[in-house]
Formats: structure tokens, C-alpha cells, sequence
């Protein structure tokens, strides 16, 4: 089953069991969503639950934390986290903020979805890897689903939600073929998994970037280095235990992160792994991020702006020691 | 007795113009702190058209909204303790004067970005239509909403969508210090609405019983299922924007005009001319109405503040719905 498949497959399952659940965004409905994740809904549910909206980002976002309120469970795609940044007042001032400033009396159990990353020379402003800005808001929880029964399951569990949840889905995913479902399992939505274990170093990453850490890892193991590789999956609240776990375990940590260095989530987990287990480490905490760039259009730039599995085994092998041209010697 | 509807309207207006007096005065005593917007001079707008709203409706105000929260059925001691921060107010004393919500009288604040209470109320209101649940969503804003993209993208979705939506637009020809005319193009906020293709009329804000009339008269037309209507109030305020505007941008000369047009002594005059009040009575009105305000300041006073223990309360839910 693809990536996009298994979006569609929580889709169909929330609306067909839940009728308080609706999907609205642009695109999502005639189109069947600019990615494909809704194609058939609108044909199965019609245009009431499977919602058209006008180009309107901060609006049809502040109509679903209205339709929440009033008791529905809506699902808002925003077509990518790009286009999101018209809907930041709606999420940051209302959404994340509403349930503390009226005192518990109104909660917004909204789910946002959007694409997020680079990777498909689509250049600067389609680009964006924000999750550490929207991690760093409190009253909202982020997902990022990297495996298909993460894209199913994290949207089942974010319904369940009584909070607003922003789920990030990369768009270099949304092709990818992750194999059956496993059946009707469900995943949690506050735990980071270990992907693939290992001792020597841990490999910090999520969406996107986990399958680069894990062909990182792969070459790393030639090299006779067995890098442990956590999907952090949820962002906020950020699993510490499965973290701080992992890294007591190897000593040494690279945090892979798409969006840019400066400020960003990879600096909250290396602060976080600095302040609890310091004393544990072999080496400074290492990170592979975007580049402090805007994501270029060409091929070869964008490449070396992003985390890729070569520039990840080096960090790797950096933390140990060893560069990597000696690790192929 | 019961009092009649133009005493009722009269009392109305005269506790929300004490009531601000009183906030003005806790204000400037050092009690309440923050931001603090005054309603002086559009009585009319919230005490008329909250007639025209049922228990079942939802309510979305903005950032100057005592009058709102009161009108729509909140004790003015629950709206005042808010102001001072206190834990019996509103919302606990975390949102103070630009943040009150009720959700027993479905009142949803307290919203204090310009616009961006719009969208939510459209969003509520399609909740509404979806679940087939009586009541329409009464969504007010003042002209500087209209400044906003939300405030076009808005009227555009409750249009298309046909939703239970009552617009009314408090326009009290400023946007903090920057006039009307001086933002827009063209000032004819109603036709404004009316070019999303939904009936929108202007209505002197000043005249309790035409704000009233016309806002029974959306408001059936909403509950008909006929989708959105626009009322556009033309009103002034009085008082500076906040406590913080020291008003450069406006003369005396032109407040004093204003002034000419109170509503409560537009309503007042009428009642006297008519011979329904005199100076005793209005006097006596005043006085019940002091004591009203007074009571709600000195509850306020007592209570206590919430505890710093709980400052991460509520940051997020329970466990899941």
C-alpha cells in the first residue's frame, strides 16, 4: 500500500465510523486532494463531509476551530505547511491558545493536515519544513507520520484527540509503496519508535528524513557502525524516555532535521539530551539540517541543501571519531 | 410591574455606560490592568440587538465586548472579576477584559485579533447547519474587521455556503486611531456585504429600537434558512480606543458633535417627551443601576486570584473525546 493510500484509508475509516467527521480544504473534494489522499470520498460522502473551500486558508482553518467548537470533528487540509502560514493567527491565537484562555471551557479538537518538505525542485516556497515552529507552540500536539500505518493510524488517533492536532505528511511520501497495513492496529500519538537498533550512535529523525537515517544507517553497518535510528513521530509532546533511552544507550546522538538549523527543533532536542544526560555522552550532540538557505530549484542545490543519507553517516562517524573517508578506506 | 420595553432598553444602556464608567475608574485606581476598550456610545448596538437572540444562538464578539457578555446574560459581577483577574470572572481571570467567554450562554469571546473572529463564527455556524441544530450565530466586529482579507473570505463562505450567519458590524468609523475614510477606498461597509450576495443594510446605531427592528428582522430571515444577512450599525465611540490613546488623532470638536447623538439620551429624551420618564424616575434608574455595578465591583474585589499552581492548567485536554 503507498503512503497516500494509507492517508486515504484513515480518511474513509473516520468518516464512515464517526458522522461528526468532515474534510475541508482545497482540492480535497472534485479533485480528490492536490496529492490524491481524497480521491473517491467526495464520490462516497458527498460534498457536505468532503468539503470544497475557496482559496482561504486562514479562514476555512478558522471555520473548522468554529465547526469544532460546535461539536464536529473536522478534518482541514491545508494543502501544504507552505500555504499554512495565512492560517498562523487562526492556529496560534485561537486554536492552540483558546482552551487556556477561557479556563477549560472550550477545547478544539481540530485536525490539520498538510504536506510538508523539499525534494521535488518545487523551490522556495514549496519547500518549507516547519514543524519545529508549530512544535513550539503550546496547546497543540504535531505528528509526523513516517510509515503507512502512521499515516493511517496518526489520523485515527488525532480524532481522538480533544486538542488540535497538526499533522505533517511528507510530500516525497505520499508515492512511496510501505507495504500492507497492519490490521486495524492502532498507534499512539505520544510515542517515538525505534525503527532499527543499534549501538553506537542514535539517529534522531522523522517524516522525510527517517528513510534517509535509515539508508544511512545501512551504509553505516557496512562500516561495520550500528547507528540506532528513532522516528520521533510526535514532535509535541516530544518522547524524551525513547530519546534520552537511546542515546544513554549509544552515547552519541545526530539529530536530523529538514527545516533550518538555527533555532529549530534540532537544537530543542540537542538542549533537551544536553540537560538530561550530559554526563552520558562520548560526544557533542551532532545535526544534519536544511541549509540556511531558501530551497533552490535545481537538482544538485537542493540536494546539498537538504539531510541526505551521506551527510548523516558522516555525522555518525563524526561522533565516533572516525571521517568518513577513513570509514570507506 | 414589569418595566416596559423602552424602560428595559433604557436600563439597559445606562448599566453598561456605569459599568464602563466603573471599569475606567478600576482602571485608573490601578485595579485593572492591561488593555482596556470602553463601549461608550454604542449602547444601543448591543443592548437592541441582543433582543433578537434566543438561548440556542452562539455568539462571537471581539476584544471591546463587557457589553455583549452582559447583554447576552452574563452577571456583570462575573464580566467585572474577569477584568480584575480574579478566579470567579468569566474565564477564570486568565483573559481579563479582551477574552471573556461563557460557554453555558455560548459565548465565544473574547476574540482580540482584529477579524479573526469571523471565520470562526462561520465555522460554528456550519456546525449548526451540519448537525441540524436550531439557532443561528450572531458574529459582531467593528469597521476595522473590514479592513481585514478575513472579513471578505468570510462573507464569501457564508454566502456560498448559505450558512446561519448574522452579521453585524459595529462601525464606529475608526480602526483604533485611523479613520474610516482614511483606510478605505470606498466607505459603504454594507455594500461591501451586499457585493458577497447577501442582504445588507445600514441602520443607525444610535437608535436602540431601529437596531433592534432591524436586527429581528435579519435574524428571522437567518432562522428561515435564507443563509447570511448583513447589518451594518453607524456609531461612535466615544471614549478613546483604549486606555493607553491619548487621541491625537481626533478633535474634541468632533467627539462633542458625536455626543449630540448619545444613544442613551436620544432614548431618554424620547421617553420624557413621550411622558413616560421624568427626572425622578431616570434618577431613580440611575441609582438601582449603580448599586448593580457597585455590588458586581465590590463581589469582584473580594474574590480571590487563581493559583500559580495552576498556570499550566488547561494548556491542553483531559483524556480524549
Amino acid at each position: 500500500m503507498k503512503y497516500r493510500e494509507a492517508v486515504r484509508a484513515g480518511l474513509r475509516e473516520a468518516l464512515r465510523s464517526d458522522p461528526r467527521v468532515f474534510l475541508m480544504g482545497e482540492d480535497v473534494g472534485r479533485y480528490g486532494g492536490s496529492y490524491a489522499c481524497s480521491l473517491g470520498l467526495l464520490e462516497e460522502f458527498g460534498p457536505e463531509r468532503v468539503r470544497d473551500t475557496p482559496l482561504c486558508e486562514s479562514t476555512f482553518v478558522g471555520a473548522g476551530i468554529g465547526a469544532a467548537l460546535g461539536g464536529l470533528r473536522p478534518i482541514v487540509e491545508v494543502m501544504t505547511v507552505n500555504f499554512s502560514l495565512l492560517a498562523l493567527d487562526q492556529i496560534v491565537n485561537i486554536a492552540a491558545a483558546l482552551r487556556h484562555m477561557s479556563a477549560g471551557q472550550f477545547g478544539v479538537p481540530l485536525v490539520i493536515r498538510m504536506a510538508t518538505g523539499a525534494g521535488r525542485q518545487v523551490a522556495a516556497q514549496h519547500s518549507h519544513s516547519f514543524e519545529g515552529w508549530y512544535a513550539h507552540i503550546p496547546g497543540i500536539k504535531v505528528a509526523s507520520p513516517a510509515t503507512v500505518a502512521d499515516a493511517r493510524g496518526m489520523l485515527l488517533a488525532a480524532l481522538r484527540e480533544p486538542d488540535p492536532t497538526v499533522i505533517f505528511e511528507h510530500a516525497l511520501l505520499y508515492p512511496m509503496e510501505g507495504g500492507p497495513l497492519p490490521d486495524g492496529a492502532a498507534v499512539d500519538l505520544r510515542s517515538a519508535a525505534v525503527r532499527r537498533e543499534g549501538r553506537d550512535v542514535s539517529l534522531l529523525a522523522f517524516g522525510g528524513s527517517l528513510w534517509k537515517a535509515l539508508a544511512a544507517a545501512e551504509t553505516l553497518s557496512r562500516d561495520g557502525v550500528e547507528a540506532e535510528v528513532v522516528d520521533l513521530r510526535v514532535l509535541r509532546p516530544l518522547d524524551d524516555a525513547t530519546i534520552l533511552a537511546s542515546v544513554r544507550k549509544t552515547r552519541r546522538a545526530v539529530v536530523v532535521d529538514e527545516g533550518w538549523r538555527s533555532f529549530g527543533l534540532s537544537a530543542e532536542i540537542a538542549a533537551r539530551i544536553m540537560e538530561r544526560a550530559f554526563h552520558e555522552l562520548e560526544a557533542p550532540v551532532a545535526r544534519v539540517c536544511g541549509a540556511e538557505a531558501p530551497v533552490p530549484y535545481p537538482k544538485h542545490l537542493e540536494d546539498a541543501a537538504l539531510p541526505q543519507p551521506d551527510s548523516i553517516a558522516a555525522a555518525a562517524l563524526a561522533t565516533i571519531g572516525r571521517s568518513p573517508a577513513l570509514a570507506h578506506g | 410591574m414589569t418595566p416596559s420595553p423602552a424602560a428595559d432598553f433604557l436600563r439597559r444602556m445606562l448599566r453598561i455606560r456605569i459599568f464602563e464608567r466603573k471599569a475606567a475608574e478600576l482602571y485608573s485606581a490601578g485595579k485593572i490592568r492591561g488593555f482596556l476598550h470602553l463601549y461608550d456610545g454604542q449602547e444601543a448596538i448591543a443592548v437592541g440587538s441582543f433582543r433578537a437572540l434566543r438561548p440556542e444562538d452562539a455568539v462571537v464578539a471581539n476584544y471591546r465586548e463587557h457589553a455583549h457578555a452582559i447583554e447576552r446574560g452574563v452577571a456583570p459581577r462575573r464580566v467585572m472579576a474577569e477584568l480584575l483577574g480574579k478566579t470567579s470572572g468569566v474565564s477564570r481571570g486568565r483573559g481579563g477584559s479582551m477574552h471573556l467567554f461563557d460557554a453555558a450562554t455560548h459565548f465565544y469571546g473574547g476574540f482580540a485579533i482584529v477579524a479573526e473572529g469571523l471565520p470562526v463564527a462561520a465555522g460554528l455556524a456550519l456546525a449548526r447547519r451540519m448537525t441540524r441544530q436550531p439557532g443561528l450565530v450572531a458574529c459582531y466586529f467593528g469597521d476595522g474587521a473590514t479592513d481585514e482579507g478575513e472579513f471578505h473570505e468570510t462573507m464569501n463562505l457564508a454566502a456560498l455556503w448559505n450558512l446561519p450567519l448574522l452579521f453585524l458590524c459595529e462601525n464606529n468609523f475608526y480602526a483604533m486611531g485611523t479613520a474610516l475614510s482614511r483606510r478605505q477606498a470606498r466607505t459603504d461597509i454594507a455594500l461591501k456585504a451586499g457585493a458577497y450576495g447577501m442582504p445588507a443594510e445600514a441602520v443607525d446605531g444610535q437608535d436602540v429600537f431601529a437596531v433592534a427592528e432591524a436586527t429581528r428582522r435579519a435574524a428571522e430571515a437567518v432562522r428561515r434558512g435564507e443563509g447570511p444577512r448583513f447589518i451594518e450599525f453607524r456609531t461612535y465611540r466615544f471614549r478613546a480606543h483604549s486606555m493607553y490613546d491619548p487621541e491625537l488623532y481626533r478633535s474634541r470638536e468632533e467627539v462633542e458633535k458625536a455626543r449630540v447623538r448619545d444613544p442613551i439620551a436620544l432614548l431618554a429624551g424620547r421617553l420624557r417627551r413621550g411622558g413616560t420618564l421624568d427626572d425622578a424616575a431616570y434618577a431613580a434608574m440611575e441609582r438601582e443601576v449603580e448599586a448593580e455595578v457597585d455590588e458586581a465591583a465590590n463581589f469582584a474585589a473580594g474574590e480571590p486570584v487563581e493559583s500559580v499552581e495552576d498556570l499550566l492548567k488547561d494548556v491542553v485536554g483531559g483524556r480524549p473525546s
